[in-house]
């Protein structure tokens, strides 16, 4: 089954790289990661989307929450949560595809947020499986390069992961 | 007070109480070793490559329940300390890992013995930490003995720059008394619920074990396991890391379990309905077949981690905390409880175990005219009277000290259990010599082990730890011998080395005394007279019988009732299950 895990980490040199080393040396999978400060400068946010048996996700959160560094974790997938996910496609295009994809942008509500005379940059955020969408509805000859954040969540409810 | 950061270091160690300093100088560390050479309190033992330095602290903090401190320069000199650090972080033991680092403008550009330490160690310590400013070395080096010694204890690694250290950079020194960190509460309370749950099942269990390791020794809970254990009256088993938490000599003791552990303590695995596990990370060394592993019991858990919960076992009722606190809080439970296991059920219980051990699965042949390596541990165990401390290295003499030498008490039996480092011995049996100076110190080691660290030998001589070398010398590394036996048709691929130096000379040579033993009816007077010279150490080379192999095992892959015992050598033991 798919996890997310949201881990409240120390913002500090060589914290991202336990996290990653201790996927990589347990082999655990990762399929995204993405991590920024908070606004409290000293800690940073992570989210981690895996996958395994319960018991693989058991051992997972308990071997984060033994790095020294980790200050809070918390498995969103199991709980109610909200989830968006960042991605940017550079596109070509020609007097006969333009319209057409910015209406496809439209529909998917995205913007385009860089127009040449021949490509544009669309920014597209939302579920996964949203942007998954947008891209099979391209033309895939089209598209020049894709770059995406991988999801970040948190729950619903006023509840939260914080100090 | 003003401080260098090379004068802070050490003077965080004598704040730390540190006696000894495990370490080998180099160019990143001189700033360090300047602010050594002006003091004398902490004492620092120059070995003769850093691995030893590694194996002497770790031993030191296993012999005393104190972390071990090891000082090393950056590059190769960190690099050889890896494998000391690996050793430790894999049995849990507390220890504090200071290494030069090249100075803070050059690293990352491949300076002169130039490696990323906290990179490479990041997999095989419990925490790491770089210095990047002389302010932060005292908070620092407070963190790192508090990570290292609360909890589940581990190896903490710092790296320090050589430009932090500059005798010219002078700083405030103050040495925090504690330190708070938001993101490491190890202390748990265990929860008294499920402790309950487990003194309830605990009573009304027919064929119960208990199964406890080195989480016991490492958490001082001797005392309280031997009182838990007796009041209930239930066999006990220990792993190889937890031998001597209880008596091995008392009747409820049934022996080492596992690979290489009694008949009895493996069928009594088997066939219970009911496992305490106590300080144990249910290791594959220990369970044999996962699938296989104790068939018909329910299994309580105490660990103070709880990621061992569970890891590789499923257990039934889990605690997680400390192992002192909980067995304390649990006999109390005990006592107050009004239910008592059937007598009848542990009569009945104790008689199949009594007939498992009747079978004598450690007994060997007594008569042969080569020296048994075991008869050497059984007369050493006898000489020393049981008393000693003894490390090992690692293989079939290992196997053989921990069966034949029976621990009745904690702290006495140092072994690398998790890593299975060769090497470790002798540098081991030096720091537990500079720990316990009047303690009888035994290194059982085996020819191609003691060669592994073998230039320590020069560091027992520096500083008079007159340790008891005891090698038992059978040409082979015997472990791979007998699995190449078992599993490759006895083809001894690269198993024996056709050279072995001397090792009276060599003793000789390095200022020590050597003794060669060759005959059996020699061994006992050779023992004696080895351990008659109290101030020297003494390097016994003992010519084993090559083709001996440690029983009973259990081979790779097989369950607990698969056994294979010495009666009829390469034959599984064919048993009625009941």
């Amino acid at each position: 089954m798919r996890h997310i895990i949201s881990i409240l980490i120390e913002n500090e040199a060589g914290a991202l790289s336990r996290v990653a080393g201790l996927f990589s040396a347990r082999g655990y999978n990762i399929e995204s990661l993405t991590v920024a400060p908070t606004e409290d400068e000293t800690l940073s946010r992570m989210t981690i989307v895996t996958r395994g048996s319960e018991a693989v996700i058991e051992q997972i959160t308990k071997q984060l929450n033994k790095l020294i560094d980790v200050v809070k974790l918390i498995d969103l997938a199991v709980i109610p949560h909200v989830e968006r996910e960042l991605m940017l496609v550079k596109v070509a295009i020609d007097t006969n595809s333009r319209e057409e994809i910015k209406r496809l942008v439209d529909i998917f509500r995205g913007k385009i947020i860089d127009v040449t005379s021949n490509s544009y940059v669309i920014e597209m955020t939302g579920a996964s499986d949203k942007l998954d969408a947008f891209i099979e509805a391209l033309d895939t000859k089209c598209i020049i390069e894709t770059v995406r954040s991988g999801p970040t969540s948190m729950s619903r409810g006023a509840d939260g992961l914080h100090l | 007070m003003e401080l260098s950061g090379g004068q802070i270091v050490v003077q965080c160690l004598k704040d730390e109480g540190v006696e000894f300093l495990f370490g080998y100088p180099g160019g990143a560390v001189l700033h360090l070793y300047d602010a050594i050479f002006h003091q004398e309190d902490v004492k620092h033992i120059l070995v003769r490559h850093e691995q030893a330095a590694t194996h002497a602290a770790d031993a030191y903090a296993r012999a005393t329940g104190k972390p071990g401190v090891v000082l090393v320069t950056s590059g190769p000199g960190a690099t050889n300390a890896v494998t000391g650090i690996a050793t430790a972080y894999l049995d849990s033991i507390p220890m504090v890992v200071i290494s030069g680092q090249v100075p803070t403008a050059v690293i990352g550009s491949d300076a002169f013995q130039e490696v990323d330490m906290v990179g490479i160690t990041r997999p095989c310590v419990k925490h790491n930490f770089l210095v990047k400013d002389v302010k932060d070395i005292a908070e620092t080096m407070k963190k790192a003995f508090h990570v290292a010694t609360s909890g589940r204890p581990g190896p903490v690694v710092i790296d320090i720059p050589k430009d932090i250290t500059d005798p010219n950079i002078k700083v405030p020194y103050n040495y925090p008394d504690a330190v708070v960190m938001r993101s490491y509460n190890p202390e748990s309370q265990a929860d008294p619920k499920k402790m309950q749950e487990a003194v309830d099942l605990l009573l009304t269990a027919k064929r119960p074990v208990i199964y406890s390791g080195g989480g016991v020794v490492l958490g001082e809970a001797s005392a309280e396991l031997t009182e838990f254990t007796q009041l209930l009256g239930f066999p006990i088993t220990q792993t190889l890391m937890g031998l001597g938490a209880y008596p091995a000599t008392d009747k409820q003791s049934i022996g080492m379990l596992g690979m290489h552990g009694t008949y009895e303590s493996n069928l009594s695995m088997h066939e219970s309905d009911v496992i305490i596990a106590i300080g144990v990370r249910f290791d594959d060394r220990v369970t044999g077949k996962l699938a296989e592993f104790c068939p018909n019991a329910k299994i309580i858990h105490i660990d103070i981690d709880p990621a061992s919960i569970s890891k590789t076992v499923t257990v039934d009722i889990a605690i997680v905390g400390s192992v002192k606190p909980v067995l304390a809080e649990m006999l109390q439970l005990i006592k107050a409880h009004s239910e008592r296991n059937s007598a009848d059920d542990l009569a009945n219980w104790w008689a199949r175990i009594e007939q498992w051990r009747s079978v004598n699965c450690l007994e060997f042949d007594r008569t042969s005219d080569q020296i048994k390596p075991q008869a050497v541990v059984e007369e050493v165990y006898k000489i020393t009277k049981g008393e000693a401390y003894v490390t090992s290295d690692v293989g079939q003499h290992q196997m053989y000290a921990a069966q034949f030498y029976h621990f009745d008490k904690p702290r006495r039996w140092i072994n690398s259990g998790g890593l299975g480092t060769m090497g470790f011995g002798l540098p081991a049996a030096i720091g537990v010599k500079l720990a316990h100076p009047e303690q009888e110190v035994v290194c059982i080691t085996g020819e191609a082990s003691i060669q592994m660290c073998v230039q320590e030998l020069a560091t027992a001589l520096q500083y008079n730890t007159p340790v008891k070398i005891i090698n038992l010398n059978n040409r082979y590394m015997g472990m791979v011998r007998q699995w190449q036996e078992f599993n490759y048709e006895s083809r001894y691929s690269q198993s024996y080395m056709d050279t072995i130096p001397d090792f009276v000379k060599l003793a000789e040579a390095y200022g020590h005394v050597g003794i060669r033993v060759e005959r059996p009816e020699d061994l006992t007077s050779a023992l004696e007279k080895a351990f008659a010279l109290k101030d020297r150490t003494v390097f016994v080379d003992i010519m084993t019988d090559r083709t001996e192999n440690v029983y009973p095992m259990i081979e790779a892959g097989k369950g607990h009732q698969d056994m294979t015992l010495r009666v009829a050598p390469g034959t599984p033991v064919n048993r009625e299950l009941a």
